[in-house]
């Protein structure tokens, strides 16, 4: 590839609206779409917002829409883009645009605090004994890195703008973890159900198709959650069970106390 | 008159949430102080979430005969006895507690087959000690102390940038800032600060640090008058990725090694026979990156410049089981598959352990309610920090920063106060960029920095050479002085490279005038002009401070090790 440069049209501007600006980058073998943003940044547009950590598809930080596609910036190779065509970069469309290529997600850490952390037994004993085989289970929704790509393509989040009915997929893979593990006791259904809105998902897996993980979302958190939910509120035999001998497991409750996450103004 | 800022007070604010500062921010939420944490990312983001192979606790789950006293030897020998060995002692002793607390809150660790947390074997720990989740320990570690950590009540300041420690005389008083999003100014004012802002790692071109990683928490600790240690003592990695040029640096964990990866060179020859033969591949990092080094310096590299590490003799599913992060980093930027050949590796910049100096059993600084943690602090390592010893570090020492500064509020009545003219200073600082017509690039001045401290103080010195850099940074920081940017204060990177420039010069500074001090070759400073190790510089850590404006090195006596810390590493021998 070398001494060919790449056509970039990055999108550009703040809440009250923007453009795509063309950038001319040279090319370098195996670079990435941040390689080219870190180009523009030293050597023509120094103030280009764009946010980013780890430069090693860890953190989760550098999500955008690539040629339409969500994408972490990092780790979208240009050899495997459309050579003949320029490459476009928008921010995530689903949270409000701060400036150029990022994005307001600190909803996504208010939802976070709503869910009661993980609970063990008070009493059941030091250290513990697991086995892998459960801890091998539970590997796929740790390996969640938050880049808000699946919430970002969700529809009931891109579409409906529904963030105040569902939680997203980001943290049906967090509920995952908490209702897999073998040693958490709290109930997860209700609060699944009622302030979690799992209902709002019909399950067309568009999130898994984002994840860069590459953790079934839909297949391994979603669906079993919902079979969870509906063996719990619409299984009439399981129903009546529970009225005659009351629910196994505290449920989960709020958890909305002081402290805050986000940049209060 | 200073420009506009919001004001927050806290009993206890910390500077960083990555492992050390989520952590002090449980402890000291629970001590019932007031928290506020400033992190100039998201939540979750710090450089923590990159630590791959584990955290070393002498848990003896896999080797019943490890305990506190092999992990506290281990750790002074691999730190060639200059570090804080009560720092030492507390880490080894607490360690093994805190893998169980964080157990309990939610963290995932492999197991024995009997069920127990498992161990993996890792550089010159003597046995198999290092607490992981296949090689994403560290994902696994901020991830539980984010959850954890928001329910205890603490403000959490997302995308903040403090560059500034205010004090009232000798006391801290707070620390000023703006917040990324729109550029506003917000003073903290707070009773009692802890630095847990990690290394400075992004000084040098091929490093595996992440953006965040430029010694803003040690530049502004020295500037407010603290001293600053062993600075001299950078740690290379001895495996980072090479090829193709935009990964250059990216950590390739040693988990691979610990997991049977075996180093060779251009002629198929496992080098490392020659360097250690008795721990091979699981040498300490020091050794081991000089010896990829030396194997290149004299023509025996790969094709790209590293040596060839190989675990492709393993069995595939075992290889995507234990390394999956590993698998995936390469398959997807660099096109190779570790299961089938193997992957080629460099040295690159990885961890400090010099930074602030602190008292091991309180955490504090030389000044007055200033506390640090993690890698911003200086002490646990000594010369050579020991795999897996990073996140063990940050508990540990988060959970005592974390207690002791929240005790330390409590008995402060009312907040300190802080004269205008310290606000307004920095606020000019910080504005500069934006009125001056100098010319200079922010991005540019970094790049040369890289460059700078590449040749002159990467993993081989010289006395010539240190000097000729601390001559050029003095040239670069006159540069500096002319950045100009343009643009909005809103949500501009520019705007914060220009800050980290500076950051990043005092460091340097402190880096090459310690490493100009340590006339011999120990743990991770190589001199070429002094090759040998010298036992009189063994009995002392080279210290930085601020005196009359200027930086000043002195060579700082370490205390007698009582008896028995000493029976300690003598029955170990």
């Amino acid at each position: 590839m070398p001494d060919e440069t790449i056509t970039f049209r990055v999108w550009r501007g703040d809440p009250s609206g923007g453009q795509e600006v063309e950038y001319r980058v040279p090319a370098v073998t195996g670079m990435v779409v941040l390689d080219a943003m870190h180009y523009i940044q030293a050597y023509l547009d120094g103030d280009l917002a764009v946010r980013w950590n780890c430069k090693a598809a860890k953190c989760g930080s550098c999500s955008a829409e690539i040629n339409g596609f969500p994408k972490l910036m990092c780790k979208t190779r240009i050899d495997g883009l459309p050579a003949d065509a320029p490459i476009h970069v928008h921010p995530m469309r689903s949270f409000p645009v701060i400036r150029d290529l990022v994005t307001d997600v600190s909803w996504n850490y208010r939802v976070n605090k709503e869910i009661a952390p993980f609970t063990p037994a008070e009493d059941d004993g030091e250290p513990w004994i697991m086995y892998q085989e459960d801890v091998q289970r539970l590997y796929e929704p740790r390996k969640c890195i938050e880049c808000f790509l699946c919430q970002n393509t969700c529809h009931v989040l891109r579409n409906h703008d529904d963030f105040a009915g569902y939680y997203g997929p980001r943290y049906m893979v967090r509920y995952q973890y908490l209702a897999m593990h073998p040693k958490d006791i709290l109930d997860r259904r209700e609060a699944l159900k009622q302030k979690a809105g799992i209902g709002y998902c019909n399950i067309t897996k568009c999130c898994q198709e984002v994840c860069p993980e590459h953790i079934h979302i839909t297949d391994n958190a979603i669906i079993p959650l919902k079979e969870r939910v509906a063996d719990e509120y619409y299984d009439p035999i399981r129903w009546a069970i529970r009225k005659l001998t009351g629910g196994e497991r505290k449920p989960e409750e709020s958890t909305t106390g002081p402290g805050i996450v986000e940049t209060p103004k | 008159m200073a420009v506009d800022y919001e004001i927050h007070d806290h009993d206890v604010l910390i500077i960083g949430a990555g492992g050390a500062g989520l952590r002090a921010a449980i402890q000291a939420s629970n001590a019932g102080a007031s928290v506020g944490v400033v992190t100039k990312s998201l939540l979750g983001k710090a450089h923590t979430v990159m630590a791959e192979g584990g955290m070393a606790a002498s848990l003896g789950n896999v080797d019943p005969a490890d305990n506190w006293k092999v992990h506290f030897a281990d750790t002074m020998r691999s730190g060639k006895m200059i570090n804080n060995w009560r720092m030492v002692e507390l880490f080894a002793k607490d360690a093994p507690n805190q893998v169980y607390q964080l157990e309990r809150w939610g963290a995932l660790f492999d197991r024995t087959p009997e069920g127990k947390i498992m161990q993996r074997p890792f550089g010159a720990h003597t046995y198999r000690r290092l607490a992981h989740v296949g090689d994403r320990t560290g994902l696994e570690l901020i991830r539980t102390l984010e959850d954890r950590s928001i329910h205890t009540g603490a403000t959490v300041y997302m995308e903040c940038i403090v560059t500034r420690l205010l004090k009232d005389g000798d006391h801290i008083a707070g620390a000023f800032g703006y917040f990324r999003d729109d550029g506003r100014f917000v003073l903290f004012r707070a009773k009692a600060i802890i630095l847990a802002s990690g290394g400075w790692g992004r000084m040098y071109k091929v490093t595996s640090n992440s953006w965040e990683c430029t010694g803003d928490g040690v530049a502004m600790a020295y500037e407010a008058g603290a001293e600053l240690r062993d600075t001299e003592m950078v740690q290379f990695h001895p495996t980072g990725m090479v090829w193709p040029p935009g990964v250059r640096g990216i950590l390739v964990t040693e988990g691979v090694r610990g997991e049977g990866g075996l180093l060779k060179n251009s002629l198929g020859e496992r080098f490392m026979e020659k360097y250690d033969p008795k721990k091979m591949e699981l040498s300490s990092r020091d050794v081991v990156a000089r010896s990829i080094y030396r194997e290149v310096q004299e023509g025996r590299g790969s094709p790209h410049g590293g040596a060839f590490l190989d675990i492709s003799y393993k069995p595939a599913d075992f290889i995507r089981t234990k390394l999956p992060s590993m698998y995936e980093q390469f398959k997807v930027l660099a096109d190779i598959d570790i299961t089938k050949e193997p992957m080629q590796v460099a040295p690159t910049v990885h961890y400090a352990m010099g930074g602030v100096d602190v008292d091991g059993d309180t955490a504090a600084t030389t000044v007055p309610g200033l506390y640090a943690a993690g890698e911003v602090a200086s002490g646990l390592h000594g010369a050579n920090r020991l795999g897996g010893n990073s996140l063990s570090d940050l508990v540990v020492f988060g959970t005592i920063a974390g207690q002791c500064a929240a005790d330390h509020a409590r008995g402060i009545a009312s907040f300190p106060g802080i004269d205008d003219a310290q606000i307004r200073d920095e606020q000019e600082i910080l504005l500069r960029p934006f009125e001056s017509g100098g010319g200079e690039n922010p991005y540019l001045i970094h790049q040369d920095l890289q460059d700078i401290m590449a040749d002159h103080a990467g993993i081989s010195r010289t006395g010539p050479g240190l000097e000729e850099g601390l001559a050029k940074l003095a040239a670069l920081r006159e540069r500096a002085c002319r950045i100009s940017i343009k643009g909005s204060r809103i949500f501009n990177p520019a705007w914060s490279m220009a800050r980290d420039d500076l950051f990043m010069l005092t460091v340097a500074e402190a880096v090459i005038r310690a490493a100009l001090a340590r006339t011999e070759s120990r743990g991770a400073h190589w001199r070429l002009d002094y090759p040998e190790l010298d036992p009189e510089q063994g009995k002392v850590n080279y210290m930085v401070c601020k005196a009359d404006g200027c930086m000043e090195v002195h060579a700082a006596p370490i205390p007698p090790m009582p008896p028995e810390l000493q029976e300690v590493i003598e029955e170990t021998s």
